[in-house]
């Protein structure tokens, strides 16, 4: 750390230090003051996770902080004005509150189920949830449904942990590093500098992408491939991996449940199922090793680990009473006896012997470039090693594999190329990050009955949880669904991160039900955050008659939290003005989502730089102010007073329950501030946040920061900081005995729940406890001789989703954006460069500008994401490049699919990610024809268009020229 | 004599424009500043930048190359931007190298821009006067500054390194190894203007997997795969033969 002295800076100059939120990245910032304004913005040096750099968003706060989109004030919906408009007036906070207050009071005394409360890209959801399941509504989510939970589910539910904030590519010592699909996103900073320092040091990147841009640029060998394609790529890679022996054997037997033996008597109830030599003696969260292997020096079944034996991986066996059982890696090998590079060249794109190259570099460069590091560890079963070893070949995907409705099964796909290549939580490969590796599943459940909604009463049981077997699914007696996005029901069992893309439509349809009020924190659900915008804006404004002849909305009470002019605030009717980043206290905690290192645990802070704007509020005190009025149990003493004077006070005091020294942030806990994890409250906590860069890093012993799943030393140390409640070893899924539970039960199989008949096959399909290709959703639903291209989106590094157009240094790198066409592609349809042509699906279409590209395969055209913006919002004006020249792909994006049951969503059948990346198209030129053979140009503007917004009350003047300075007083 | 230039590594240049704000924010409160935006939340929104990320691609598909190019003034040895001044605005300073406009000299005449042959300086629309990059000169010398912070604001930001700052005339500095070792070259030579910055080429890594090195004497197929074992009932040789 700068010795004090050195911060100090010339008059009226001042530095301070808080955590970044241009993204969700979450860099250590130093905000340098002039007379009051910000003057720089820069990366803090002594910050583990960015160690002084910063990306084009955290150079740009300035404009952020400064800009005229910003919303200063309470505002309430003009009577009579309709929602989408935009006419509102300003209220006091006080009125605000007595409105919420009341009407969510009554909904929480009647049936609190009727508030749903979805919040966007918030990383707050400790307090949201806490908030939510005090309330006592299931009806709580954030947007990881529609973002990557396709990502931690797969991931999690393979190797107990998963990429970004809960692990990563170890570039330090990888020598190969593969990244399929768009992540340029997710762990942003970090990546980067890791990316740059593994170049430098000859490491090979190999990038599998339809689209050759952003980190793809550096690879040293772009592998195009076709869109949702990627799981039959990863299968053919296992297929070459397992039939040319490239596999860590000595790995997948200690650390997978590879050997481990599964009933194959197809006419029995455990079909499918491990052998067991007992029942477990509690039911526990975790994963008992009771099972068996065949061992290959005995010839007969023993457990699993016994000292001395080894098990076959391969062949067909049978026990003493004539069950057939095989181990679970020749079930993957068989699954996988098809899958050759020829075969998934047809599906991919990719030439076969270029698959079968990249399975080679990967099996060869694993096993031939081991990596061994001097450090003594004792595993799980209280084996000691001298040495920690590790296979140099890293992996790096996020929303590309994620977004697609064959989403979950491509990344168990990932996960178990992952392990075959004995890569998890070793160096060079996959390292995890505290609170991961956890349980496969974690712990965390949903109730399982209607009933745990009661009124008056906090939820009994998490909102979102890892279900185990259908008995954890949120069903009613019929198997239908109890939230209102329809998570954790039989059509999204594994929807762990919620629904968000459908909570619309569903509330407006009333299937299950009709809600009161829809409470939305910071996502734009009227335009970039939704799917079939246009028809969900309508949904958003529609109204009911009720039997006295009084309209009222289908959807009757909308509150969005936001601190900008975003096209959802103008469907509110009452809109809260949030703060910036630079304006509040928050904290990235263990709770959520940290932002831990490999070597472990990382919570931070952000302490207010500047006062609030106008009269700004940050959502965490409306939240605590919130649960004080509804006199909801954690925000109140027994007595009924409330419990926490602000934000920051209940940080510092909240604890998980009394006692439990588990609170928000981690670090200077105890009353003295000498504990770290566990501890009393500490009330000069922030203070020490304050003094130590606004982060708390842990770093563990050396022996703990590798192969944690099997760790015994850190298995305990998790154990006694109560960050699991066992120190169980965490086998890694290769087959998967909780899809084959959701499998068997729609078999009618064993004594669990049982699936509603319509949904018995859709079930029985997609669970199936091995990875498996199949073509999208869409696809499947989709006449592609009609639609033959593949649509999607890539994320701009200078951008982060819709935030950043109000920004004034930003949106000139992105004012507005075209559409991308392979140069043959685009010819082959008759579209010459910048010609204007017309995007369609079966869902819808827009017009916008077409550019050749030799970035894109063939089959593809692709855009940046969430650069179009609805005329006026954003505080820009109408006439800007963003509306009428920007589109946004999403109106040909439907939210749903047709079944015969009716509706489904678009995504994927197990976890509900929505599948953004599926849709098809196609594209011809927008000309309009005027007489015989006669063509005539359309107007060069983007269509759909929609009215332009008006600022609302309180916002400031948009500047026509802006010459900033900051401090004027010290200069001009 | 030192000349202080920029080094940029295209072999780990992502294009993330973080070289582009940075340096916006820095210097349109500094010495610099202000730096307009015309228009910025209107129509064709237009400000100076001292520096700018082009993208464009190479070849044609699938052997393309997408190009992340960042450009800056090249702080040339033999600037031709600074003869043809006619106020004396545009000078080259002895003792660094670094090239500079003094805007109380500038009358906006654009002769500097239309000499330079990269396209590097940008009129200040509003203020009427020329501005380009100057290498943060109201960072590198000030005193009050870490050693570290010393630095051009761009050079500090890029996430991946890839913008090295020092003295090229140095054969020992970090930038003369990157630019003798790492292929460094200067844009459109042709034009003898000697660049000061450099950029340092793509550079790719392969793997070449011979075919033995697939399948070897430990592979792990050996010890699970089980050799047919027949029942000791089934038929033999000594059924048929006794020889």
């Amino acid at each position: 750390m700068e010795p004090a002295e050195k911060m100090t800076q010339p008059s009226g100059q001042e530095v301070k230090k808080t955590t970044c939120y241009m993204c969700a990245c979450r860099c250590g910032i130093r905000v340098h003051l002039r007379d009051g304004e910000v003057r720089f913005i820069d990366g803090n040096p002594d910050h583990p996770l960015n160690k002084g750099v910063i990306c084009a968003k955290g150079s740009s706060g300035i404009m952020k902080q400064y800009s005229p989109a910003r919303l200063t004030q309470p505002l309430r919906r003009k009577a009579g004005a309709e929602r989408g408009v935009g006419e509102f007036e300003p209220i006091s906070w006080e009125e605000t509150f007595t409105i919420l207050a009341e009407r969510l009071g009554k909904i929480r005394a009647t049936d609190p189920k009727k508030f749903a409360l979805f919040t966007g890209r918030d990383q707050m959801q400790a307090l949201t949830g806490l908030f939510a399941r005090q309330f006592g509504t299931p009806n709580y989510a954030a947007h990881g449904g529609f973002c990557s939970v396709n990502m931690a589910a797969g991931m999690i539910y393979t190797i107990g942990g998963s990429f970004w904030e809960f692990g990563g590519p170890d570039l330090d010592r990888a020598k190969l590093f593969v990244m399929i699909g768009t992540a340029e996103d997710h762990h942003s900073n970090p990546l980067k500098m890791a990316l740059a320092k593994f170049k430098r040091d000859g490491g090979r990147f190999v990038s599998i992408n339809p689209v050759r841009t952003g980190y793809s640029a550096i690879a040293d060998e772009w592998v195009p491939i076709r869109p949702g394609t990627d799981g039959a790529f990863l299968l053919a890679v296992i297929h070459e991996i397992i039939y040319k022996g490239l596999y860590d054997r000595e790995f997948l037997v200690q650390y997978s449940n590879a050997g481990e033996l599964v009933n194959c008597d197809a006419a029995s109830d455990e079909f499918g199922m491990f052998l067991r030599t007992e029942v477990p003696e509690e039911e526990a969260c975790y994963d008992p090793q009771d099972k068996l292997w065949w061992d290959r020096n005995a010839n007969k079944p023993v457990v699993t680990h016994t000292p001395g034996s080894d098990p076959f991986l391969r062949g067909e066996f049978r026990m003493s009473d004539g069950t057939p059982v095989k181990p679970a890696f020749q079930l993957l090998k068989e699954r996988v006896k098809d899958s050759t590079p020829e075969w998934a060249a047809e599906i991919t794109g990719i030439p076969a012997a270029t698959i079968r190259r990249l399975a080679h570099e990967m099996g060869v460069t694993a096993r031939d470039q081991h990596i061994e590091l001097p450090i003594a560890w004792t595993d799980a079963w209280g084996k000691e090693h001298n040495t920690v070893t590790g296979n140099p070949v890293a992996f790096h995907a996020m929303r590309g594999l994620a977004a697609h409705s064959n989403g979950f099964q491509t990344i168990r796909a990932l996960g178990i190329l992952m392990s075959l290549l004995g890569t998890i939580d070793r160096p060079g490969g996959f390292r995890h990050k505290v609170p991961f590796p956890r349980p496969i599943p974690p712990c965390a459940r949903t109730p399982n009955h209607p009933n745990a909604v009661q009124p008056n009463t906090p939820l009994d049981g998490m909102a979102l949880g890892w279900p185990a077997d259908p008995d954890d699914l949120f069903v009613d007696e019929n198997g239908g669904p109890v939230r209102i996005d329809k998570g954790f029901s039989w059509e999204y069992p594994l929807s762990v991160h919620g629904l968000m893309h459908n909570v619309i439509t569903n509330a407006w349809r009333g299937d299950p039900y009709q809600i009161d009020t829809l409470l939305i924190f910071m996502a734009n659900m009227a335009w970039n955050s939704t799917m079939n915008t246009v028809e969900v804006r309508k949904m958003l404004n529609d109204k009911v008659s009720d039997k006295d002849g009084n309209d009222d909305y289908k959807i009757p009470f909308i509150v969005v939290c936001d601190a900008f002019q975003s096209e959802m605030t103008a469907f509110a009717d009452l809109i809260l003005p949030d703060t910036t980043y630079l304006e509040r206290h928050d904290v990235m905690s263990l709770l959520d989502r940290p932002i831990s290192e490999f070597d472990g645990p990382v919570d931070s802070v952000r302490i207010p730089v500047l006062p609030p704007t106008g009269e700004c509020k940050p959502f965490q005190e409306v939240l605590i102010e919130l649960g004080s009025r509804l006199k909801l149990p954690a925000f109140t003493t027994k007595d009924g007073q409330r419990k926490f004077r602000d934000y920051p006070d209940f940080i510092v005091n909240y604890e998980t329950e009394p006692g439990s020294g588990i609170g928000f942030l981690a670090g200077w806990r105890g009353k003295d501030g000498d504990k770290s994890l566990r501890g009393e409250p500490n009330p000069n906590q922030w203070e020490m946040y304050a003094k130590n860069d606004c982060v708390f890093h842990y770093e563990l012993p050396k022996s703990y920061q590798y192969m944690r799943n099997w760790n015994q030393g850190y298995l305990e140390w998790s154990q006694r900081n109560r960050i699991t409640r066992y120190a169980e070893p965490i086998l890694i899924n290769i087959y998967s005995e909780v899809l084959m539970r959701f499998r068997q039960a729609a078999q009618g199989k064993g004594f669990s729940r049982k699936p509603p008949a319509h949904l018995a096959k859709r079930v029985e399909t997609y669970f199936d406890p091995l990875p498996f290709f199949y073509e999208t959703l869409e696809g499947q639903a989709t006449d592609k001789q009609q639609y033959p291209l593949a649509a999607i989106t890539q994320r701009p590094m200078a951008m982060y989703h819709s935030w950043d157009s109000q920004n004034a240094w930003l949106r000139q790198i992105h004012a507005y954006n075209v559409l991308y066409v392979n140069t043959q592609t685009a010819r082959a349809n008759g579209i010459e460069d910048e010609d204007w042509i017309w995007v369609e699906s079966q869902w819808g279409k827009v017009k916008c500008m077409a550019k050749h590209s030799e970035a894109v395969e063939p089959g593809t055209v692709w855009t940046w994401n969430a650069i179009g913006k609805a005329a006026g919002a954003w505080s820009l004006t109408p006439d800007a490049n963003e509306s009428q020249q920007g589109f946004l792909l999403n109106h040909v994006i439907s939210e749903e699919l047709p079944s015969a049951a009716g509706p489904v969503s678009n995504s994927d059948p197990i976890t509900g990610q929505a599948a953004w990346y599926d849709v098809r198209v196609k594209i011809y030129k927008a000309d309009e024809k005027v007489g015989a053979g006669e063509t005539a140009s359309v107007s060069q503007t983007t269509w759909p268009q929609f009215a332009p917004l008006k600022p609302y009350p309180g916002q400031a003047e948009p500047k026509s020229v802006w010459n900033y300075f900051a401090g004027k007083g010290g200069k001009k | 004599m030192t000349q202080l230039a920029l080094v940029i590594d295209l072999n780990v240049c992502v294009g993330c424009h973080a070289c582009v704000t940075n340096c916006k924010e820095w210097n349109t409160s500094g010495e610099a500043g202000p730096m307009v935006d015309r228009n910025p939340y209107g129509k064709d929104p237009n400000g100076t930048f001292f520096n700018r990320v082009q993208t464009f691609e190479v070849g044609e598909f699938p052997q393309t190359e997408t190009v992340h190019f960042p450009k800056s003034c090249l702080h040339c040895e033999e600037p031709p931007c600074v003869p043809v001044c006619p106020t004396g605005a545009s000078y080259k300073r002895k003792e660094d190298g670094i090239v500079l406009v003094d805007y109380d000299k500038c009358i906006g005449c654009k002769y500097c821009s239309w000499a330079c042959p990269y396209g590097a300086r940008e009129l200040d629309a509003d203020q009427r006067v020329m501005k380009k990059c100057t290498l943060c000169v109201d960072r590198i010398y000030d005193t009050t500054m870490t050693a570290e912070e010393r630095r051009p604001a761009c050079v500090r930001a890029c996430p991946t390194s890839a913008r090295l700052f020092g003295d090229i005339h140095d054969p020992d500095s970090e930038v003369s190894h990157a630019i003798r070792e790492a292929g460094g070259y200067q844009l459109m030579p042709e034009c003898g203007t000697y660049p000061a910055n450099h950029y340092l080429p793509r550079r790719k890594v392969k793997l070449r997997i011979r075919e033995d090195e697939i399948e070897r004497a430990d592979n792990p197929l050996k010890i699970d795969g089980q050799l047919p074992k027949p029942g000791k009932a089934e038929p033999t040789l000594d059924d048929v033969s006794s020889w």
